[in-house]
C-alpha cells in the first residue's frame, strides 16, 4: 500500500464524522504498526478479499462511539448495543467507501465487532500495517490498515 | 397510508433511517437485519417501499432486491449502502432499485432521497 492509497482511508475517515457528526475529525500522523498494541475498547474488524488482500479495522474508546450514537439516535437510545454496533457500522462505511478508488473487485466483509479489550489485533499480513490516529470531540481512535 | 420495511444489519441505522423519515406519514412494518429475514417479512407485510443494505450476513442486499423485484416489481426500493462505488449503484439499479443513497447520509439527504422516489412513477 503506497501514501496515496493511505490517504483513501485518511479521506474516508474525515468524510464519515463530517457527515454523520457536522463536526471534523482530526488525524495524527500515520505510523508504521510495531509490537505495540493499537486496540481501545470496541473494535470493528472489516475482512477485505478480492484485488486487495487483508483487513482494517476501527477501534476507539467507549466514548466515541457512545456520542457518535448520541448523534444519530438522540441520547436516549443508547445503550450498550448500539455502542457494539455503531462500532461495527464506522468500520463498515470506511471500507465501503474506499470502493469509490479501489473498485468493485475490492471486496469488503460484513464486521466483526470485538468488545472489551484484548492485549493486541494481529494481522498475519506482510508489513507495513498502517496505523492512523485520529481524534474527535477530544475522543481517541485508530484506524489499522493491513493490506497485501 | 404507504407502507415502509427497513432492512439494515445495523439496528443504529434502522433506528436512524425510521427517526429520519417519521415526517413521511408511513406505516412501518417491521425492520430486518439481513436478507434472508427481509424475504420473509417482505412476504409477509408486502411493503410499498423498502430501504435496503448491501452488505449483510446470510443474504446481501442485492440477492433481496432480486427476489422482491420477482415477487413484485412495482415495489419501490432505495438502496442505503457503504459501497459507493459506480458499479455498485449501476447494478443496483439495473436490478429494480428506485434509489441509491450512500453511507454516511445525513438526515436531509435521506429525506431527499426519499422524496424523490416517492415522487417517481411506479
Amino acid at each position: 500500500m503506497n501514501e496515496e492509497e493511505l490517504k483513501i482511508f485518511i479521506d474516508a475517515v474525515i468524510h464519515y464524522f463530517e457527515q454523520v457528526t457536522g463536526e471534523k475529525s482530526k488525524m495524527g500522523i500515520p505510523y508504521i504498526k510495531n509490537s505495540d498494541p493499537v486496540v481501545l475498547d470496541c473494535t470493528g474488524v472489516i475482512g477485505i478479499s478480492g484485488n486487495k488482500k487483508g483487513c482494517i479495522y476501527f477501534t476507539g474508546t467507549k466514548e466515541i462511539f457512545k456520542e457518535v450514537a448520541a448523534t444519530v439516535l438522540g441520547p436516549d437510545l443508547v445503550d450498550d448495543d448500539a455502542i457494539v454496533d455503531i462500532a461495527g457500522e464506522i468500520s463498515n462505511t470506511i471500507a465501503g467507501n474506499v470502493r469509490k478508488s479501489f473498485g468493485s473487485s475490492f471486496m469488503i466483509s460484513v464486521p466483526i465487532v470485538l468488545k472489551g479489550r484484548p492485549n493486541d489485533i494481529v494481522l498475519r499480513l506482510n508489513p507495513p500495517v498502517y496505523v492512523i490516529p485520529i481524534q474527535w470531540r477530544g475522543h481517541k481512535a485508530f484506524l489499522t490498515v493491513g493490506l497485501e | 397510508m404507504k407502507k415502509l420495511m427497513i432492512v439494515d444489519d445495523s439496528h443504529v441505522m434502522r433506528k436512524a433511517i425510521e427517526k429520519y423519515l417519521k415526517d413521511f406519514n408511513l406505516e412501518i412494518v417491521g425492520s430486518a437485519e439481513n436478507g434472508r429475514k427481509g424475504l420473509v417479512l417482505f412476504k409477509k407485510s408486502r411493503p410499498d417501499i423498502v430501504t435496503l443494505d448491501i452488505t449483510m450476513p446470510e443474504m446481501d442486499g442485492l440477492s433481496l432486491l432480486d427476489e422482491i423485484m420477482k415477487i413484485d416489481p412495482d415495489t419501490r426500493v432505495i438502496i442505503i449502502t457503504a459501497l459507493s462505488d459506480r458499479d455498485t449503484g449501476i447494478q443496483a439499479m439495473k436490478k429494480g432499485a428506485s434509489g441509491f443513497l450512500s453511507k454516511p447520509f445525513t438526515p436531509a439527504q435521506l429525506k431527499e432521497e426519499f422524496s424523490q422516489v416517492m415522487r417517481s412513477p411506479a
